[in-house]
């Protein structure tokens, strides 16, 4: 470990294997280091053994669970949009031959105590019980416009300038009354929390189409897709592709601790007596604590389960918002759950998760609306998190540092951060133009 | 090229040993016919396809090697999920290289499947005159571990064919499709699954 390197990531979670991946394909010489003996840190998958051991001590885990191994328990659990960024980056760098896929049977929305199927397209919208009769009519009409619209056709644009109208303002042309407003902000453009309502309707506009795209692609019931063996595969994929590309690895290296010079500027990384040095560090806030800050702090439920999440045709994977205002919160409350049929449970198990931001001094509370849609629960853990965000400044030190992970059941914001530190670390954009075809599930 | 057989089946092969055993050369040898006395670690290949027949049946072996993540036992689960067989590969003139190979067997042990085909590979068979593994000690290991055993050199080509034929052999017969149903992106000839499949419907 003696050596120079380009690059020295810390920690292996999937924005720090995703960069080591892209570096090391940039032909950067990256050494990659873990303190855990395991991939992954925190959006790794458990085994039942590991959950336990992290959760409730001494405890064993009892047998009616069934086999430790047959459990994938995610500690960042998301969907993947099937068009989404994460997919072109798979696409990109072709790790998707390490890894299998399968759609996501469902995708729910919560509004006054019920879940309903989130219609994306304007036929959906005709037959959805989440709106009446002229509210239908009006979402149609809403979802034609965004289905419709080309940057590049003003024809599409009907008069309005998305970068400069409000969202608000494109809502109240349609005359979009506030439970679909919400159905679509936060259930379809994913948004989590309502400042979007005043910002470019533009950006909420690509957001749906990428919703309605995305479903359209597998013909499933839902926009996303998940892994078989639960997330924890993405990093190993991506690391795998670091390795692939030249990347060293180096598992359970206690300490890691980042060197400076007089100046300020990180120089290498120590650990058991031995420095290796680099230009440049990529780590989780974990490596660094005295150079992020907090900025939140997440409270999840973690629920063994023998049944599907009741009301969503058994749906064996299911993602269900819960927008903020149906609530009385600031923040959404998000529910995934995942089964067997994605291989992260014996047969018969289903894994739940109830997840949001906290805003209270009672955490667990601010989770009963989403706990009350699961009917009973085997098992449940409750933790929560502190989330941390980088308040140093890359040019001066040298230290590239990714964001806590947020509370959202999906991609979109966590490969926006690693696109964002990409662009910082090799001072290009990195191209996705990749042909999405590819992921056609239609081959026959 | 392998002939067409009546029978299709994919099957993921991974090679474990120490660095230096010759585990790329192994591949290399098998999959293109090639040798390199300073074999570098080929960039961006460690996933190798290859077909072989036996009997009627076509097997296609999809050949992860380690990607130089042997080095620091920093290799992933992912390397082993769903592996049909296994290449533990030692070098004959170099004793650790034995003693470690019987480390990575307990590995997969404990982290493969227990109906994979494990294969010990006694390799640089060519280099006798620097030996230092008598292949009496390990067929025994061998035999007592459920592996079979073979000395090979990637060199020559002594017994390489002959290894991942006897693999192929060995597979078993009504072995389900090593792939997982699930979406495909990475290739548009992927084995067809049916759409009720990757699409849970
Ligand atoms: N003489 C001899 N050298 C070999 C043989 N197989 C591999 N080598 C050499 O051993 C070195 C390491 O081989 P490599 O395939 O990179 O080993 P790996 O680290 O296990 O992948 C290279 O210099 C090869 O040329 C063999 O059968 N005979
Ligand atoms: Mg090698």
């Amino acid at each position: 470990m003696d050596e120079e390197y380009d690059v020295i990531v810390l920690g292996t979670g999937l924005k720090e294997c995703i960069l080591s991946g892209l570096l090391s394909v940039d032909r950067l010489k990256v050494l990659h280091m873990d303190r855990n003996d395991y991939y992954g840190g925190a959006s790794a998958s458990l085994t039942l053994n590991q959950l336990w051991a992290k959760y409730r001590g001494t405890e064993k885990p009892p047998a009616s669970l069934g086999s430790n191994r047959e459990y994938n328990v995610d500690l960042v659990p998301k969907f993947m949009m099937a068009n989404g960024t994460l997919v072109r980056v798979l696409i990109h760098t072709d790790v998707t031959k390490y890894l299998s896929f399968k759609a996501v049977d469902g995708s729910f929305v919560y509004k006054q105590g019920k879940i309903y199927k989130v219609p994306a397209t304007d036929v959906e919208a005709l037959k959805s019980p989440l709106m009446g009769l002229f509210e239908k009519r009006r979402a149609r009409k809403f979802f034609i416009y965004v289905q419709d619209y080309e940057e590049k056709e003003p024809r599409t644009h009907e008069g309005m300038n998305l970068r400069a109208v409000k969202t608000k303002e494109l809502f109240a042309k349609f005359g979009i009354e506030e439970n679909t407003i919400d159905f679509i902000g936060h259930a379809l453009a994913l948004h989590r929390d309502d400042d979007y309502l005043n910002q470019p309707a533009y950006d909420t506009v690509m957001k749906v189409k990428l919703y309605a795209e995305s479903l359209a692609r597998f013909a499933g019931g839902s926009p996303y897709i998940y892994p078989l063996y639960g997330l924890g595969e993405l990093p190993q994929a991506f690391a795998r592709l670091s390795a692939v590309y030249g990347g060293t690895y180096m598992l359970a290296k206690p300490d890691c601790k980042v060197e400076f010079d007089e100046s300020g500027k990180a120089v290498g990384v120590t650990s058991e007596g031995e420095t290796a040095r680099a230009k440049k560090i990529v780590c989780d806030p974990s490596y660094l604590p005295n150079k992020v800050k907090k900025v939140g702090k997440v409270v999840r439920a973690i629920c063994i389960m023998s049944h599907p999440i009741p009301d969503t045709n058994d749906a064996q994977s299911v993602q269900v918002i819960l927008p903020q205002k149906q609530l009385n919160r600031k923040s959404d409350v998000y529910v995934f759950c995942c089964s067997f049929s994605h291989n992260v449970a014996p047969k018969g198990k289903y894994i739940a998760f109830v997840s949001t931001e906290v805003e209270t001094d009672n955490p667990e509370r601010e989770l009963e609306a989403g706990l009350r849609l699961l009917g009973p629960i085997d098992e449940k853990i409750i933790d929560t998190y502190e989330r941390f965000k980088p308040v140093n400044e890359s040019s001066l030190d040298n230290c590239f540092i990714s964001e806590s992970y947020d509370p959202t059941t999906h991609f979109e914001t966590t490969v926006a951060d690693v696109l964002q530190m990409y662009k910082g670390i090799t001072g290009k954009e990195l191209d996705l133009s990749v042909d999405l075809s590819h992921a056609s599930a239609a081959e026959e | 090229m392998a002939t067409a057989g009546t029978n299709q089946r994919q099957a993921k092969l991974v090679l474990l040993g120490d660095m230096g055993a010759g585990k790329s050369s192994l591949v290399l040898r098998f999959t293109k016919g090639q040798f390199f006395d300073y074999q570098e670690s080929t960039i961006g290949a460690a996933f190798l396809t290859q077909t072989l027949s036996v009997n009627d049946t076509t097997i296609k072996f999809e050949i992860w090697d380690t990607a130089g993540q042997e080095r620091y036992h920093s290799l992933a689960p992912m390397y082993y999920r769903g592996a049909a067989a296994a290449i533990i590969v030692y070098d004959i003139t170099n004793p650790d290289s034995f003693t470690r190979a019987k480390k990575w067997v307990q590995e997969l042990q404990s982290q493969g499947s227990s109906s994979l085909v494990m294969a010990l590979a006694g390799n640089k068979a060519d280099l006798e005159a620097k030996r230092s593994t008598k292949p009496e000690e390990a067929q025994a290991y061998a035999e007592e571990n459920g592996l079979f055993f073979m000395e090979t050199s990637a060199k020559t080509s002594q017994n390489v064919m002959e290894l991942f034929y006897e693999i192929a052999k060995r597979l078993p017969k009504l072995q389900p499709a090593a792939q997982p149903a699930g979406i495909s992106f990475s290739e548009r000839s992927a084995p067809p699954a049916s759409k009720s499949s990757m699409c849970c419907v």
